[in-house]
């Protein structure tokens, strides 16, 4: 019987099956944690008010958000010094995101569920967002304008949120004047700076040339003088409001709300309104700038700093990886050497990437943009300006990274080109060149594109070497911007890959960051997902247009 | 195949015939002229010592045993060897007087006045249009009216022109295998070449299709010098005023068709005719 069975192929079925089933379960897994992980985080929690049962204290009301909960054993609570009365073996506890950090000193306390005296949701709970010192959790006592209550008790909200919105409004205005003119007014007088110093190195210095420095240096400063004058003026708009809170232990704090983004009382929210709410979050996540060393806000130059590199990357990778594909298989004369060379092109796909991270910092960024800075932007100096890891440079060290895959994919490409096509072009006349051009590389453009997708794939969710290349923390500006030349190819950016890292392991409040890293962690999947069916839309495009000599 | 009334798919064949009666190899205009061709794949010799003149506006068949060379052959008229690393040649071969393989000769240029057509039909991935302007393409025409004009011309001129009127921006690969096969012979003459190779035209195509490219072929005759290579014997006496006869690289025989099919010299070219071997 068993015999037979095995004879029929049927185990080899269920094996293989099996595998695939296991495969499928690990992507289903990952993507199912990362999403809903990634996702819960813009939810609106309810916000408990707990009387707690301190050791030393007595009675003590703990408002916040529960985090997390764990089953710990009861004599690592002992031993750590809290006295606790029960038989049993593991109590519970909560984690409490208290929020309050610049009143308690910080954000998440653990509390153990024996100790509850009483636990409820009061719907006049508030949650305030800052943009300092996180979460702000109490009950919302008065509003003040110029130092004098102008409500309080159920009118507060009201004028708290009419307040909050204008302070946000002139929040954004201020944005836009920082950003914006008096970026462009510092970015022109860097510019006349180095204009300057290039004429002095040059010797070419003349009162004339420097006179004329000097006027435009004073039209920007005129104009800079006017807006600090705009700016200081909204500053000053922006601190007239304040609010005074009860937090936590009775206690009250007054706060100017201009530092408030939002605030909202998700114990009275509806679910339309929660739903509302999360949209709103989830915009401000991929649209907006980050806040609180990264831990709050949104990712938007994250996102930027990817894609922007992985195009530049195809755009470089692309080229250079067809050209080497040709070559080598068109017009190289196949022998040992091609053969030598083919593996070690292959071979290359294989080594760490990290590698390459240093091959970019060695050559590139010291070397080639040491070299530059010194041939072009001698003025700059000091200050490096491609001496430095830039966004050029960590595309350039991906696109050489995933070169190999490039060239691998064309060259199979264009393998499978039939030699009939070839012969035919040739027989109307046409030079090699020629056939390669009008027949023989459209019709490999599929297998380009197959390449791309792969190259897109691997460098989109790569990190390590950008790290030596180019990544930071926080850059101050976007490589793409509204001062000529619009790309700045020298300038730092920000990375998805990198940003996980950075607010899941290097950020001062890791427990408020944790949700963060998957929701960031998911948005660089579907970025890479995009990216992705974008290369393949195209290519089975390709693919549809050059079928060939199949029917 | 009805040959009492000595119409076959349009040919008149009794006409043929007697037409063919009057041919004489000495009387013809020469278009290519081979000398003491030898051709070798790397240390094997695939052509040995052939002399052959093909003579011009007229139709000349090879045929013989797989493997005889007569491809090989047919493929040194536009020098479509040279794709072939390990091929070597020696003597000569003229087109109207010239050495194709003398050094100042442009291969490009050699191929644009020898144009061929290969056993599978190899349309190009692209429409109807493209693959026909492709070759016009090539000598730099761009001008719009002049392509159109050469790619009907060049259409009407392979018969495929009620076929494909309609469609002629649609993909190539669309078509049928015998469809196929006339527009790779349509895109070959729309660069009007003095002499037109066909390496088994119809050997991939059905009866009807294959009937298709003989009708065409004899109409092509007058415009142009066709070689074909055909392993089909009936289709060589139907088509062709002249006909070699090859085997393991030798041309054993070469007269106008009718001898060589009624009345052969050789003992070899009667037994293969015959079916005795090949």
């Amino acid at each position: 019987m068993i015999k037979q069975w095995i004879k029929s192929g049927n185990p080899w079925i269920w094996m293989t099956a099996g595998a695939v089933s296991v495969s499928l379960l690990m992507v289903v897994g990952v993507l199912g944690l990362v999403t809903i992980k990634g996702l819960v985080y813009f939810w609106p929690n309810d916000v408990v008010e707990i009387s707690y049962q301190t050791q030393t204290s007595g009675q003590q009301k703990l408002v916040g958000e529960i985090y997390d909960e764990e089953l710990v054993p009861t004599t690592r609570i002992r031993e750590a010094g809290s006295e606790i009365e029960t038989d049993e073996e593991f109590v519970t506890r909560y984690l409490l995101k208290t929020g309050n950090r610049d009143v308690n000193g910080a954000d998440f306390r653990w509390v153990l569920a024996d100790k509850f005296i009483d636990r409820n949701k009061p719907q006049e709970l508030v949650v305030i967002e800052r943009r300092e010192w996180g979460n702000l959790y109490g009950r919302l006592q008065a509003v003040k304008q110029d130092g004098n209550i102008v409500a309080e008790g159920d009118q507060a909200w009201q004028f708290f949120q009419q307040s909050i919105a204008r302070v946000v409004g002139i929040y954004k205005q201020i944005r836009d004047l920082e950003k914006g003119d008096i970026g462009a007014i510092n970015y022109g007088l860097e510019e006349l700076r180095l204009e300057e110093r290039r004429l002095e190195l040059e010797g070419v210095s003349t009162a004339e040339a420097s006179a004329s420095v000097e006027k435009d240096r004073q039209a920007l400063k005129s104009e800079y003088a006017v807006l600090e004058k705009q700016l200081a003026e909204l500053y000053t708009k922006m601190q007239r409001d304040s609010y005074v809170m009860e937090v936590m232990d009775g206690k009250q704090v007054e706060q100017s709300v201009s530092k408030v983004v939002r605030a909202f009382q998700p114990n009275d929210m509806s679910l339309v309104e929660k739903l509302g709410h999360y949209g709103e979050k989830l915009w401000e996540f991929v649209s907006d700038d980050p806040r609180e060393a990264n831990t709050e806000g949104g990712i938007f130059p994250t996102i930027f700093g990817t894609i922007l590199m992985v195009m530049i990357m195809s755009v470089l990778v692309t080229p250079m990886g067809v050209i080497a594909a040709v070559y080598l298989r068109e017009y190289a004369k196949q022998g040992p050497l091609t053969r030598t060379i083919r593996i070690a092109v292959n071979n290359l796909a294989g080594v760490p990437s990290i590698v390459y991270g240093v091959f970019g910092l060695g050559f590139f960024v010291y070397f080639l943009g040491g070299s530059i800075d010194e041939l072009f932007f001698p003025e700059a100096l000091p200050a490096p300006t491609f001496g430095t890891g830039g966004i050029m440079w960590a595309s350039l060290t991906l696109a050489l990274m995933t070169l190999p895959v490039v060239i691998v994919s064309t060259e199979e490409g264009l393998s499978r080109v039939p030699r009939a096509i070839r012969e035919g072009s040739m027989a109307l006349g046409a030079t090699k060149a020629e056939t390669l051009w009008r027949t023989v590389l459209p019709m490999s453009s599929p297998a380009m594109m197959t390449g791309l997708i792969l190259a897109v794939a691997r460098a989109a969710g790569e990190v390590a070497p950008l790290m030596l290349v180019g990544v930071v923390k926080l850059a101050p500006s976007m490589p793409l911007d509204m001062n000529a030349p619009f790309l700045h190819l020298e300038r730092k950016f920000m990375h998805l890959g990198f940003h996980i890292y950075d607010v899941g392991f290097q950020s001062p409040n890791i427990e408020a960051a944790r949700p963060l890293v998957y929701a960031t962690a998911l948005l660089l999947v579907l970025v890479i997902i995009v990216l992705n069916l974008a290369a393949i839309t195209i290519r089975n495009h390709l693919r549809e247009k050059y079928r060939s000599l199949e029917h | 195949m009805n040959t009492d009334s000595g119409m076959t798919h349009g040919i008149n064949f009794e006409h043929l015939q007697r037409e063919r009666t009057r041919l004489n190899i000495d009387s013809e205009e020469i278009a290519l002229t081979v000398k003491d061709l030898d051709l070798f794949y790397g240390n094997s010799q695939a052509l040995k010592n052939i002399s052959i003149k093909i003579p011009r506006n007229r139709v000349t068949a090879f045929i013989g045993p797989s493997g005889c060379g007569k491809s090989t052959l047919l493929r040194c008229f536009n020098r479509m060897n040279d794709l072939i690393d390990s091929v070597r040649t020696e003597g000569s071969i003229e087109l109207h007087g010239q050495n194709i393989f003398d050094k100042s000769v442009n291969v490009a240029d050699l191929r644009r006045r020898v144009g061929m057509v290969f056993q599978k039909p190899n349309p190009f991935p692209k429409s109807i249009y493209e693959n026909v302007a492709y070759g016009l393409r090539i000598q730099g025409i761009k001008n719009r009216r002049v392509l159109d004009e050469a790619v009907e011309k060049a259409i009407k001129g392979a018969a495929l022109w009620d076929e494909v009127k309609d469609r002629l921006h649609e993909s190539a690969m669309g078509m049928s295998g015998g469809q196929q096969q006339r527009l790779v012979i349509a895109r070959s003459i729309a660069i009007e070449p003095e002499v037109l190779l066909l390496d088994e035209p119809a050997s991939a195509l059905d009866p009807i299709s294959t009937l298709k490219i003989e009708e065409l072929i004899y109409e092509l005759k007058s415009d142009y010098t066709i070689v074909i290579v055909t392993h089909n014997m009936q289709q060589a006496a139907r088509v062709s005023d002249y006909t070699a006869f090859m085997y393991m690289g030798d041309l054993v025989e070469f007269a106008d068709t009718n001898t060589i099919f009624t009345n052969p010299h050789m003992k070899q070219t009667e037994d293969y005719i015959t079916g005795r071997y090949g």
